[in-house]
């Protein structure tokens, strides 16, 4: 008996001896593998704005097509992410307070977007709404414009980030199931009332990871407003479409500096996300401990 | 449509109806009228567009580089999760907050800064072209833009079910006689592989779509290195709307057709 006890001991002893050079290998690799893939394009994108020093890298900044582009890109922002937001909530209340049939095929379609290319997604609001488009001609008798201009832009930039906020709140309030909801209601709480009270408290975190991840992708959709965009100079340029143009025209410095004010927003997203993350791991574990 | 609905809830019309119009209105009818744009091609004309030299072409360069950067973060993205899991070592927290650099960082801002470190003048490039490698404006630069893009898929979808496996069970695996390459075979593998699968399938989907990262590093070469969302811009800017519909067409029938074939794997896995 005790033999058997000591080669079992032996053996996950040598196991973990050679535990501790993988351990050790893969903790370098690790460390490796963000150095040169997360930590050097970082630092090229900054090293490369400010070689010409920090008179030019401001100056392509604060030039007059950069800051348009600025503008474009939180008006296209400001607007889908509250739209973004507002399905989320609805798609994830009616996923997980119900059951009813065909839920997994809903739940399916809204993720649908993640696997369909951005260009395809400018791609079909082209051909719905552009020149030749569908409704191309009506539009035109109309005089609304909605390719190559800020709706375009606005629609592409929805699509691309549709399931962002629903992907995040349905697996949460699936967890959370209906009883909170269900005791506000018997005490005699409005539907509004008992959103608000009760299970706003509960997803507010997961909603702000989810309007972040929005953000960031709102804020950097390249390849689908790139298609419905048209590139006009100053009017429907947005800030990674303006990287593009300054880049192709050799003027790597200033291509650059724009790259480095996306960058920051970049990190700071990063910091929002990490920051709503913690919280929402912090309601779990005080979940668990009651 | 039977329903067990929670009686004292409300708002299942008001949501679900909000969900279908909007979902409806922004992404069915539209991507509905990419099919109906292409079915205004007879069959004839529609296998003549997508069997084109060019297009298959660059079919071929999109899917082969997709699948060989998602296979690289399937290895990649294993070891990171389970690092930084498993590991407590300096600098954890700062290399799992970044982790998700990729995707925040816009597609464009990706793509010029990979382009400036890899081409043959670049920090890194110049290293590698000494020793003859040629990274940027090949398909070695599009598989790397691909990696970079998509590397938190599948460290993402990991993370949280190699948190979930008690340590005890490979120590008991290891304490009953099984070498580590047993251990992993039989104890954590059938464990990883559904989510492992899943990370795959993300990081493949958006590789095989992503566009913004990959026109500055390929090169954008008709027959070597033009991926084929670049194809349908192409065809967009010299107004042939029904080439460009499609090469769309195509593309989202084979990702849709490498998906569910994923899936049903991943079922079989999951009867096993």
């Amino acid at each position: 008996m005790s033999s058997i006890t000591l080669t079992a001991s032996a053996s996950a002893n040598a196991a973990r001896r050679g535990n501790l050079l993988g351990r050790r290998l893969l903790i370098l690799g690790t460390w490796l593998a963000f150095m040169l893939f997360l930590l050097l394009p970082l630092l090229v994108v900054l090293g490369e704005a400010l070689k010409q020093g920090l008179g030019t890298f401001l100056g392509a900044i604060f030039e007059a097509d950069a800051l348009s582009a600025l503008k474009l890109t939180l008006l296209a922002v400001g607007i889908s992410v509250p739209l973004n937001l507002l399905f989320g909530v609805a798609a994830a209340w009616c996923v997980s307070k119900y059951q009813f049939r065909g839920k997994s095929l809903l739940v399916t379609l809204i993720d649908l977007p993640f696997s369909v290319s951005p260009v395809i997604a400018g791609l079909v609001y082209v051909l719905l709404f552009g020149a030749q488009g569908l409704f191309g001609e009506w539009l035109q008798e109309h005089d609304i414009q909605i390719v190559f201009a800020l709706p375009g832009i606005v629609l592409a930039t929805l699509f691309v980030t549709l399931p962002f906020v629903a992907r995040e709140l349905i697996p949460l309030m699936q967890e959370q199931g209906t009883q909170e909801e269900e005791a506000a209601r018997l005490l005699g709480a409005g539907g509004w009332q008992m959103f608000w009270h009760v299970t706003r408290p509960n997803i507010q975190w997961a909603l702000i990871y989810g309007v972040v991840l929005c953000s960031a992708r709102a804020m950097g959709e390249f390849g689908a407003v790139s298609v419905v965009s048209g590139h006009i100079r100053g009017y429907t340029n947005t800030l990674p479409l303006h990287v593009e143009i300054l880049y192709n025209e050799y003027n790597h410095v200033a291509a650059f500096s724009v790259a480095s004010l996306l960058l920051l927003l970049a990190l700071l997203i990063l910091l929002l996300k990490q920051w709503s993350e913690s919280r929402i791991n912090r309601l779990k574990a005080g979940a668990g401990e009651e | 449509m039977s329903r067990r609905t929670s009686p004292v809830i409300p708002g299942f019309g008001l949501t679900l109806g909000y969900t279908l119009v909007y979902l409806g209105l922004l992404v069915l009818i539209p991507l509905g009228a990419l099919f109906v744009h292409a079915a205004q091609l007879s069959w004839s004309e529609f296998c003549a567009i997508i069997s084109a030299p060019r297009v298959l072409a660059a079919l071929k360069l999109s899917f082969a580089t997709a699948f060989a950067a998602a296979i690289i973060n399937g290895i990649i993205g294993t070891l990171l999760a389970w690092a930084l899991v498993r590991y407590r070592f300096p600098g954890r927290k700062l290399i799992e907050a970044m982790i998700d650099l990729p995707f925040a960082l816009p597609t464009a801002v990706a793509g010029i800064a990979l382009t400036a470190l890899y081409a043959p003048s670049g920090l890194v490039g110049q290293f590698a072209s000494d020793l003859g490698l040629k990274i940027a404006y090949t398909p070695i630069g599009i598989c790397l833009a691909l990696t970079f893009v998509t590397l938190p898929f599948v460290v993402r979808t990991l993370q949280p079910v190699l948190a979930d496996i008690p340590r005890e069970v490979e120590e008991a695996a290891a304490c009953l006689g099984a070498k580590p390459l047993q251990v992993f075979r039989h104890v954590l593998l059938p464990a990883l592989l559904p989510a492992w699968l899943t990370g795959f399938s993300l990081a493949f989907a958006r590789g095989v779509g992503e566009y913004g990262s990959v026109i500055f590093i390929a090169g954008n070469m008709p027959m070597k290195t033009e991926i084929l969302p670049l194809l349908i811009m192409v065809k967009l800017d010299q107004y042939d709307y029904s080439g460009a519909t499609a090469i769309g067409v195509l593309m989202l029938l084979v990702s849709f057709i490498l998906l569910l074939s994923i899936n049903l794997l991943q079922r079989q896995i999951g009867k096993a």
